[in-house]
């Protein structure tokens, strides 16, 4: 089963989480990201393509359900405005053992936020400012190219 | 041709979206960059530096030197910054 969601509501991760365990994996693993409250940001938009990050998503699902054999494969985004504290995206894997669940999460993750189309704008000290690409997602991604992780 | 753009690129045209005809001498994304930056100082401030712009035809990713080809729409954008 794949799951993609592209929403500007909240995020709620019992519901998704209990729709991932439905279908009867001994091995859930989840990854929440949330908009950080430190270094001043008092709030964030997130910005993306419509269309075209939906089809990024769908594609590394079916590269994870494949790669790792997943029984289910969740990845829903939030879009809009959001504050310190909620919930920006939900990875979440099922599969029959451990180790396939947590890598594929990881591998989701790390894919998404250099693959899939979606822009952040945080505000601090009232300014907001488009935030830059880091280099370091790059190279977490880039360990995904062939084969398993270092 | 359906033209796009996102965050800051959006920002400085001033425009999400907009319909052009270019002519048949551009040929690929970056005659494209380079022909739109004539239409306004924001078209020119946005498209100036390729090196902090990317890319997709018909929505896929694509290289800045990559041929228009047939292209129906074309998005202009930073690097991207979810998740």
């Amino acid at each position: 089963m794949i799951r993609v969601s592209v929403d500007p509501a909240p995020i709620d991760i019992g519901t998704e989480l209990a729709g991932v365990e439905e279908t009867g994996a001994g091995a859930v693993a989840s990854f929440t990201g949330v908009v950080r409250a430190d270094d001043g940001v008092t709030a964030m938009e997130l910005e993306h393509y419509p269309g075209m990050t939906e089809a990024v998503l769908c594609d590394l699902a079916e590269q994870a359900m494949a790669r790792w054999g997943l029984l289910s494969a969740v990845i829903v985004h939030r879009v809009g405005p959001m504050v310190p504290g909620d919930r920006v995206v939900l990875v979440a894997t099922a599969a029959v053992h451990r180790r396939e669940a947590l890598e594929a999460c990881a591998f989701l993750i790390d894919r998404l936020k250099t693959e899939a189309p979606f822009w952040k704008r945080e505000t601090r000290d009232g300014h907001s400012r488009w935030v830059a690409a880091r280099a370091g997602d790059a190279q977490a991604a880039a360990r995904w190219a062939d084969g398993s992780p270092d | 041709m359906q033209l796009l753009y996102f965050a800051w690129v959006r920002e400085r045209i001033g425009t999400g979206e907009e319909t052009v005809e270019p002519p048949e001498a551009v040929r690929t994304i970056a005659d494209l960059a380079e022909w739109l930056s004539a239409r306004s100082s924001g078209h020119a401030g946005a498209l100036a530096d390729l090196t902090k712009l990317r890319a997709a035809v018909d929505q896929r990713f694509v290289p800045l030197d990559s041929a228009l080809g047939e292209a129906k729409e074309v998005a202009f954008f930073p690097p991207v910054t979810g998740g």
